[in-house]
């Protein structure tokens, strides 16, 4: 498989979904940039390996050995493998995919690479936590030194200046029941001029965590880097695991796994729809759409076992077979939902004070969107008409044929609009997997391969695409994980956060911010 | 409009649920807990939730208690902005190094009963992140702890019963 305008051959990887890997040069690695940009295709994922021992000749020498990205074109994922030189440089992608920054800056912070000729330099996930030399993805997995976390450093903010300007300083713990992180508003009056987000106060050192568990057990740690995708998660990783394994699941695991998927899709869908309600002071709308979510966790709870589906995607399939009472709950539960939500949509519709702070809220034009690469949900809002499920459909996605949500406004009520569409799909989708699952087991043996070997997991999250890569040593070293990334989208659709507030005012900041319902966690990793 | 909402309101009725029984004497009343509550805190429990580190799974659940089947505004609790506002700190998440600080200063903040409550397995033993370069495990390293709820994520229900437990333990001292 070539990539269109790039001269370079790419292996195919067994997996449902079109996923291809090749080693490039330099050259080639800007070739592919500009290839892949020229053609709408987008940066999905960019992180460093692990450190290489094997030619390390003393404590100074240790480098990470090469670095990734990921791209998704028409053709499906491209992993990009780019051996790093002995100063672990590599140029810089941001200028092409301005959503680069950040993954590079982590990158820098994880592994010591350094993007050459990148502007913004800045420590992203370490704050002071780590010595700057000291990179945790560098240290040994097998003798991890005793930690000795060093003071937090403070942050050099870009200043804003001019009569009347002044700044607003928000979190890390924040006022609400959500997850940590500082946005530094630069104000003037009640007018935003500028947002800068300081991210990371949630680093868990997942990344370096994952070398520390056994490969098949370490679906659990995959899902929960973002409680609320967590299926999205595992199965994302039980998709690389089996990728790498030349695992097939059976027919019906793979129906369960898309059931669990559309309802953590509803789930979540349901709060959000209900948040924004209530950021606009309209409480009836929480009320409402949180009751339907907890009778949907409870349905979720009765079928699979667990509220919010962890732990329920394991490697080979799925950990059990639907409850035949959970079924049938999980199937009321889909009828009573579907007439309230449509209720509750005539009810948004006609509220003119609801729609008066939710048009033309936090706007995201199209070009913007594409340009700064805007994605998953967020991006379908903008015009940017990409979703895994329609675009390389598998089991059984293929034969459910997903309609794609989506609308070009961009703003707050087209964000609300894509999640009122998505979710009366989603529980068109569970009704039919309902009645038309296939009967047969659920698991099958996942067996680890005797060579080294790498493979990748794409899924169409909730709140957008999560990709898995992984890489196990062989037999010889106990088949350990030597690296396994886990992206979320929250990557790309952060730094566009920044750019959706201006000119919106101060007040209007919590309900544009509920309207992409970033994860914290997932990014921060 | 205001038609439908109403009819809406009206067909739901209301969901509400008993408090949960934390297993000691007349704690079955629910009403007699509410009763000590608001004696002892001035009216209401007010609470500030911190996140410290946790990968959103608790605060989902936490969010579903404010939901009308746990209504735990009606139990006279209510989540407040600041910690200085706040009798009691829901923690969850085992504490990054990078949130080690900003848990401190929130525990500083806080005035007496200055009760804790950490939620979640991350919050009660480091959970699946344990203690690493990147966090210091469980929050009774960081700040002291009145009651755990272990679970991953707890039920909204435990989490219900691990604050009345923290209020009850603080009175019968």
């Amino acid at each position: 498989m070539k990539m269109a305008g790039l001269d370079l051959e790419f292996a195919a990887l067994p997996a449902p979904v079109p996923v291809w890997f090749g080693q490039v040069t330099a050259a080639q690695w800007l070739e592919a940039a500009s290839a892949v940009h020229a053609q709408g295709g987008r940066l999905v994922a960019l992180w460093a390996s692990g450190a290489m021992y094997s030619e390390a000749t003393g404590p100074d020498n240790i480098r990470a050995r090469a670095l990734f990205v990921a791209y998704a074109t028409r053709d499906g994922l491209f992993w990009l493998e780019l051996p790093l030189p002995a100063d672990a440089s590599y140029p810089d992608l941001s200028a092409l995919f301005p959503a680069a920054s950040r993954m590079q800056r982590a990158a820098a912070d994880l592994s010591g690479v350094v993007a050459d000729g990148a502007k913004d330099q800045r420590p992203w996930l370490n704050h002071g936590a780590w010595a700057a030399d000291d990179h945790p993805l560098l240290q040994d997995p097998q003798a991890l030194p005793v930690p000795t976390p060093g003071a937090l450093h403070d942050y050099p903010f870009v200043r804003v200046e001019g009569e009347g300007v002044h700044e607003i300083a928000v979190g890390p713990v924040h006022a609400g029941i959500i997850e940590p992180g500082h946005f530094r508003f630069s104000v003037v009056g009640e007018k935003l001029l500028r947002l800068e987000q300081r991210l990371g106060y949630t680093h868990k050192g997942i990344e370096q965590r994952m070398t520390q568990l056994p490969a098949l057990d370490a679906y659990r740690l995959a899902g929960r880097v973002s409680g609320d995708s967590t299926v999205a998660y595992a199965w994302a990783y039980g998709m690389a695991l089996e990728s790498i394994c030349q695992t097939q699941v059976t027919p019906r695991a793979a129906w369960l796994r898309a059931l669990l998927l559309e309802c953590e899709r509803v789930a979540n869908h349901l709060g959000d729809l209900g948040a924004l309600g209530n950021d606009v002071a309209f409480a009836f709308a929480l009320a409402q759409f949180s009751r339907l979510r907890e009778d949907w966790l409870r349905a979720c709870k009765a079928a699979f076992g667990h509220r919010l589906m962890m732990d329920c995607v394991v490697p080979g399939g799925v950990q059990a077979d639907i409850s035949a009472a959970g079924q049938t709950q999980l199937m009321s539960c889909c009828d009573a939902v579907l007439i309230d939500v449509k209720k509750l949509f005539d009810v948004f519709e006609a509220h003119a004070g609801l729609q008066d702070r939710f048009i033309t809220t936090g706007r995201v034009l199209p070009e913007l969107a594409a340009q700064l690469g805007l994605t998953g949900l967020a991006g379908r809002a903008s015009a940017q008409a990409r979703d895994l499920r329609c675009d390389h459909p598998f089991t059984p996605y293929d034969q459910l044929r997903v309609v794609m949500a989506g609308h070009t406004r961009g703003d707050v009520g087209a964000r609300a609009l894509v999640r009122f569409q998505e979710l009366l799909e989603s529980i068109r989708l569970i009704e039919r997997i309902l009645r038309e699952m296939p009967e047969g087991p659920v698991h099958t043996d996942v067996v680890l391969p005797d060579q080294p070997s790498r493979g990748i997991g794409w899924i169409e999250g909730w709140r957008g695409e999560i990709v898995v890569a992984l890489e196990l040593a062989g037999a010889d070293q106990g088949h350990r994980i030597t690296r396994c990334h886990l992206h979320d989208p929250s990557w790309q659709n952060w730094p566009v956060l920044e750019h959706a507030i201006m000119k919106d005012i101060v007040a209007d900041f919590p309900l544009i911010n509920k309207s992409f319902n970033l994860s914290y966690s997932g990014q921060d990793l | 409009m205001i038609w439908k909402v109403v009819r809406q309101i009206a067909r739901v009725g209301i969901p509400t649920e008993a408090a949960p029984d934390i297993g000691e004497q007349n704690q079955s009343e629910p009403s007699r807990i509410h009763a000590e509550l608001l004696s002892i805190l001035g009216n209401a429990l007010a609470i500030r939730e911190v996140d410290a580190g946790s990968c959103n799974g608790c605060e989902m659940e936490i969010n579903a208690l404010g939901n009308p089947y746990y209504n735990i505004g009606g139990l006279g609790i209510k989540f407040v902005a600041s910690p200085r506002h706040a009798d009691l700190l829901l923690v969850t998440g085992p504490v990054s190094r990078n949130m080690e600080m900003a848990l401190k200063r929130t525990y500083e903040a806080t005035p007496e009963p200055k009760l804790v409550v950490a939620v979640g397995d991350c919050a009660c033993n480091g959970g699946i992140f344990g203690e690493t370069y990147a966090t210091c495990g469980r929050v009774d390293k960081v700040i002291p702890v009145d009651v755990t709820v272990p679970g991953c994520p707890p039920e909204p229900i435990a989490i219900l019963r691990g604050i009345l437990q923290a209020v009850r333990r603080r009175i019968s001292a």
